[in-house]
């Protein structure tokens, strides 16, 4: 299992240089000039000239490759073009926002999803299972942005004054704040040090959680039931039918008649020996729909008012931020290589005959 | 007492261990009714081995299925009665055949490989059974495991106990299905054809293995196979199927010294002489009915040579009754009804 584990791990090398190259190539390549979107229309020929040298764009490009990759290294992301601000700073900022938006809509979206197709299944052709599918696919072809709309409106609206009401907008409550974890543990941190801390201080269930500070996790979550419910429908549904028919398949197998005969009771037949099988195509749809999932997340942090990702990423691509879009996507890549390592132990703990290989 | 494999009597003063009564199961699909199994009768006594034989696709499986109600959709028993012990299996509660399931009636398959299941180690599969239906959660443990799979002739069960079923051999994942289905000690095994997916040694092995468990523990055994060599080897009582129907019942060395139906006699004229057994039976010209859309008359007759040679004519027109042609020996056709 760890030299299976440490095999994919070196394979991921290779692709982790090969989006940092495909990254660079295309921001390149677009069309635009960054000098002139960061500085404005009317900045000289000079100006520009002094801009291009500081941020070294003067330079030939595979010498720009260079030393992006060198810096990459040594964790240095470089500096907006925008805000002259170093990326790490920016992305300390608002990457926890997007991560715990992604997580708890994914959570939402699992925890959800597999009992639905599992209850599916169970009641094949009857009407939960019809119904079920009938809301599943309903759930697939939602728009997002639209489902963000209509819930911040329901939620936070209509049922204002109801103990049904969810804050609409928001990480925090005003006036509400939770102590950042390492100020609370004493710890003393500045700087450059404070990169890591700080990231993990910006995940406020988290951070609360760290605190032990109940009323700060619980407002922080309430903030993220509605957006993760927007984020995780869509996943949600792609996770529920999935399971279903990956399930129903799994439950004509002759090892499931072999369970039956043995006495095992239907739910257990379904449970033990039918979803652990049915997992691993579900396991692979759920890798593949973050992608989704993090598009839904920079979409509706918008809606919900959240400074993650999304916003910064949409202005950095319109205004040539380089080294932003950069910074982010290479991000967002490592993230999936990330998440591919995970599906893969997954699938290897699940299918011993992966493990094998 | 252990009975010995040819000299089998009825027993008339104690019940039999299972009783089947025009057993029917249909299969309600969009093309019509498929009847699978379609007014089967047999009897199997304690410590007894009844062979049930027939071509692919006769029903053998469904009956077997049936007995133990785990017939799939859109396939449902219609009419019938299955007593084991007694009583009708088929006025069980749900929750009452998952108790007779495993424990008191067990099954193994056909293809030993794909019938365990491939992400449980087969010692976590053994151990289910045992927790299951013996009860004892904590106290059931890999030893208990270890003992099933050195029960079955397993070398070095230790190690074995850890197997993944892809890490096992054909045989050895027969085995591991026998000792899951004598784990606790059954009274009724159906083995449903064990050993058509092993090469002929370890075949040999599993049906020794099987012949020595019955003797060992008194226990009833429904053979299912379409390999007349090894009725011939093992069973002491037959029942022959054709097209979802019973049409032959003997005792094994009666069956094959005085066959009477002409189905029978096909098959059993179709077995190599010397030794080496056949993989299939398709000697007799034509093929089996449609089971949806059944002739009226005996299902055997666009098959049947004897009809033509007797002259019979309302064998396509009226379905013969299992009769008692002799003592113990139920035969379906006109050959043997009416000519008193
Ligand atoms: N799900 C199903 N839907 C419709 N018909 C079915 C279904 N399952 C089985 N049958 C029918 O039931 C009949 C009996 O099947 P069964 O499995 O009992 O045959 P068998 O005698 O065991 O054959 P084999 O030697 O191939 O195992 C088959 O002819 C098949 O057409
Ligand atoms: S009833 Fe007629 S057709 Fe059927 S087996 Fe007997 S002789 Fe042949
Ligand atoms: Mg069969």
């Amino acid at each position: 299992m760890a030299s299976y584990l440490a095999r994919r791990l070196t394979l991921a090398i290779p692709v982790l240089l090969g989006i940092l190259f495909v990254t660079f190539s295309l921001t390149r390549l677009l069309p635009g000039d960054p000098c002139r979107s960061a500085l404005g229309e009317k900045a000289t020929d000079e100006i520009c000239d002094a801009f291009n040298d500081r941020y070294g764009l003067n330079d030939p490009i595979y010498e720009q490759f260079r030393i992006y990759i060198s810096d990459v290294l040594h964790g240095n992301l470089g500096e907006s073009l925008k805000f002259g601000r170093p990326v790490t700073e920016l992305m300390v900022e608002r990457l926890p926002v997007t991560l715990e938006l992604s997580f708890f809509a994914m959570l939402f979206a699992v925890t959800v999803g597999i009992p639905l197709g599992v209850i599916s299944a169970y009641y094949h052709n009857s009407s939960i299972d019809v119904g079920t599918m009938i809301w599943a696919n309903i759930g697939v072809s939602m728009p997002v942005f639209w489902l963000g709309l209509m819930l911040s409106y329901v939620f936070g609206v209509v049922l204002k004054d109801t103990p049904f009401w969810l804050p609409p907008t928001g990480r925090l409550t005003a006036g509400q704040s939770i102590e950042p974890f390492y100020v609370a543990w004493g710890l003393n941190v500045d700087g450059d040090a404070l990169t890591l801390p700080g990231f993990i201080a910006n995940i406020n269930t988290l951070n609360a959680l760290l605190v032990r500070d109940w009323d700060g996790f619980v407002d922080a979550f309430k903030h993220m039931v509605l957006p993760a419910i927007a984020v995780g429908t869509i996943p949600l549904s792609i996770i529920a039918r999935m399971t279903r028919s990956s399930l129903l398949e799994v439950l004509g197998l002759n090892y499931i008649r072999t369970a039956r005969a043995k006495g095992v009771r239907e739910m257990g037949v379904v449970v033990k020996h039918g979803l652990r099988n049915a997992l691993l195509p579900v396991v692979t749809i759920i890798g593949l729909s973050l992608g989704s999932l993090l598009s839904g997340a920079v979409l509706t942090e918008t809606v919900f008012g959240l400074s993650g990702v999304g916003r910064i990423l949409y202005d950095s691509i319109t205004g040539r931020d380089y080294t932003v879009v950069q910074a982010f996507t290479l991000i967002i890549a490592v993230f999936f290589v990330f998440i591919n390592l995970i599906v893969d132990a997954l699938y290897a703990y699940l299918d011993p005959r992966i493990r094998l290989e | 007492m252990t009975k010995h494999q040819h000299d089998f009597q009825p027993s008339t003063n104690s019940q039999p261990l299972l009783e089947i009564h025009d057993l029917r199961t249909y299969f309600f699909t969009r093309d019509g009714t498929v009847k699978a199994v379609d007014g089967v009768s047999l009897t199997v006594e304690r410590g007894q081995i009844h062979g049930l034989v027939g071509e692919s696709g006769c029903g053998k499986s469904m009956t077997a299925m049936s007995i133990l109600r785990l017939v799939d959709k859109p396939g449902r028993i219609v009419s019938g009665e299955v007593l084991f012990k007694g009583e009708d299996l088929l006025k069980k509660t749900r929750h009452e055949m998952t108790a007779i399931r495993g424990k008191q009636i067990s099954v193994i398959f056909q293809e030993p490989k794909s019938s365990l299941n491939p992400v449980l180690r087969v010692g976590t599969q053994l151990i289910e059974v045992l927790r299951i239906h013996e009860g004892k959660q904590r106290t059931i443990k890999r030893k208990d495991a270890v003992e099933q799979l050195r029960s079955v002739g397993i070398p070095d069960p230790d190690r074995r106990v850890e197997n993944y079923p892809h890490e096992m051999s054909g045989g050895m994942a027969q085995r591991v299905m026998i000792a899951m289905g004598m784990a606790c000690a059954p009274d009724l095994l159906i083995a449903d054809e064990p050993t058509t997916a092993l090469d002929v040694t370890i075949q040999a092995q599993v049906l020794d293995l099987i012949r020595k468990l019955r003797d060992e523990h008194e226990m009833g055994v429904i053979l299912i196979t379409h390999d007349m060599g090894i009725v011939a080897e093992m069973a002491d009582i037959v029942t022959v199927m054709y097209a979802g129907t019973a049409v032959e019942e003997a005792p094994t060395v009666e069956l094959f010294e005085t066959p009477l139906h002409p189905y029978t006699q096909g098959l059993i004229a179709s077995i190599p002489v010397m030794g080496q057994v056949k993989e299939r039976l398709e000697v007799i010209p034509g093929n089996v009915p449609n089971l949806i859309d059944m002739p009226p008359g005996c299902r055997f007759a666009p098959r049947c040579k004897a009809r033509i040679e007797h002259g019979l004519t309302r064998c396509e027109v009226e379905e013969p009754h299992m009769i008692e042609a002799k003592p113990n020996h139920f035969v379906r056709c006109w050959l043997y009804e009416g000519e008193s």
